[in-house]
């Protein structure tokens, strides 16, 4: 019978959509799971609501318990408990080596224009802070688009929610 | 039904499709992807309190008839000049901050929404600021104060007068439904209605 551990490592295979240089677990939106007389419960926590992605991650997430042997029951949860913050500190460093610059960590208060036109985000490929915001929004909801100053690259940074 | 969720999923449904009227048109090509990416967040949004309050998000979406939706006036207007599209997100982020704020008490998707709708809020802040002393801009919120107002129930349309430093005036309200919204619903629900029966997607 399949077991949790086996599970959990199976996800790891599983790479996002969207970013496939990560995988669900580094993506942090796998909660919980737990086996029970070969059922699989998986709780499992959108990133963004309107993101066409997470359908395709629900069905990733149930073939691989259902090639395991298991029979998937996947959870999508509604609520806040999804954050940047679950991003995995193997997920940031594999996304910045793509290219992509992780998102900064949640604060208590909501994310103001001023931090973002503000010179703390790092560039990716040089990792110089002088950066400037070129676009809220991005190629998806979970990023925007920065400029870098010191070698004149755009790049795409994720937004912390 | 929770009218006060299902309209909050209306206003989001139908600003998400007049949001994404711009994709392609926008005046300058920011714009048409910061457009294209706050429709869908406004549509995700639809979806999710949708699937809160029903089995069968999509029916709930697109199977009610046009006078059946509980979506603001403010959100059916059609094809806005761009101060006018900007003055309506600006006024429609201002008052959803009040409104989504309040539910998040009850509601644990509210404080998820909310956290997406913060960029949504910079992005019409930092246009509001461009545009602030625009004729244009002016006259657009001057047309439009009456419809923001009806986003709101009336116990909170105090709290968007202060915010936006405006007197309350008599709002445009809710079960309204204006000859555009009528081609809108249409649209939007064309391909459910030319689907086969049973077909999945």
């Amino acid at each position: 019978m399949v077991t949790a551990e086996q599970v959990w490592a199976a996800f790891e295979e599983i790479p996002d959509p969207e970013i496939p240089v990560i995988s669900l677990v580094d993506l942090g939106v796998i909660r919980s799971v737990d086996v029970e007389n070969g059922q699989v419960h998986v709780e499992f926590t959108p990133t963004f609501l309107g993101c066409p992605a997470l359908e395709v991650m629900k069905r990733a997430l149930e073939e691989t318990v259902s090639g395991l042997g298991g029979d998937p029951d996947v959870q999508v949860i509604q609520d806040d408990s999804w954050s940047t913050d679950k991003i995995t500190p193997a997920g940031r460093e594999k996304l910045r080596a793509a290219g992509f610059a992780p998102p900064a960590l949640r604060e208590a208060s909501a994310p103001q224009l001023v931090q973002l036109q503000s010179n703390v985000f790092r560039c990716p490929y040089c990792g110089s802070t002088e950066t400037r915001l070129e676009n809220i929004f991005g190629p998806t909801p979970c990023r925007s688009v920065r400029y870098c100053e010191s070698c004149r690259q755009p790049f795409e940074q994720f937004k912390t929610i | 039904m929770n009218e006060q969720l299902l309209g909050l999923a209306d206003d989001e449904l139908v600003i998400g499709w007049r949001d994404s009227e711009w994709t392609g048109i926008a005046p300058m090509l920011e714009e048409d992807v910061a457009f294209s990416s706050i429709a869908q967040n406004e549509i995700g949004h639809a979806r999710a309190v949708y699937e809160l309050l029903s089995d069968d998000a999509d029916a709930l979406a697109f199977d009610r008839a046009p006078e059946e939706y509980l979506c603001a006036p403010l959100v059916q207007l059609h094809l806005l000049a761009w101060g006018r599209t900007i003055a309506r997100r600006w006024l429609y982020e201002v008052a959803d901050e009040i409104r989504i704020t309040t539910l998040m008490e009850e509601t644990p998707l509210a404080a998820k929404i909310n956290r997406e709708e913060a960029y949504h809020r910079m992005h019409a802040e930092m246009w509001r600021e461009r545009l602030a002393d625009t004729p244009q801009f002016r006259a657009a919120v001057d047309e439009l104060w009456p419809y923001a107002l009806g986003v709101l129930p009336p116990e909170q349309r105090d709290a968007l007068a202060s915010r936006v430093g405006r007197d309350a005036v008599e709002a445009v309200e809710r079960g309204a439904h204006d000859a555009a919204f009528a081609d809108l619903h249409a649209e939007m629900t064309m391909v459910r209605r030319s689907a086969p029966a049973g077909a999945q997607w």
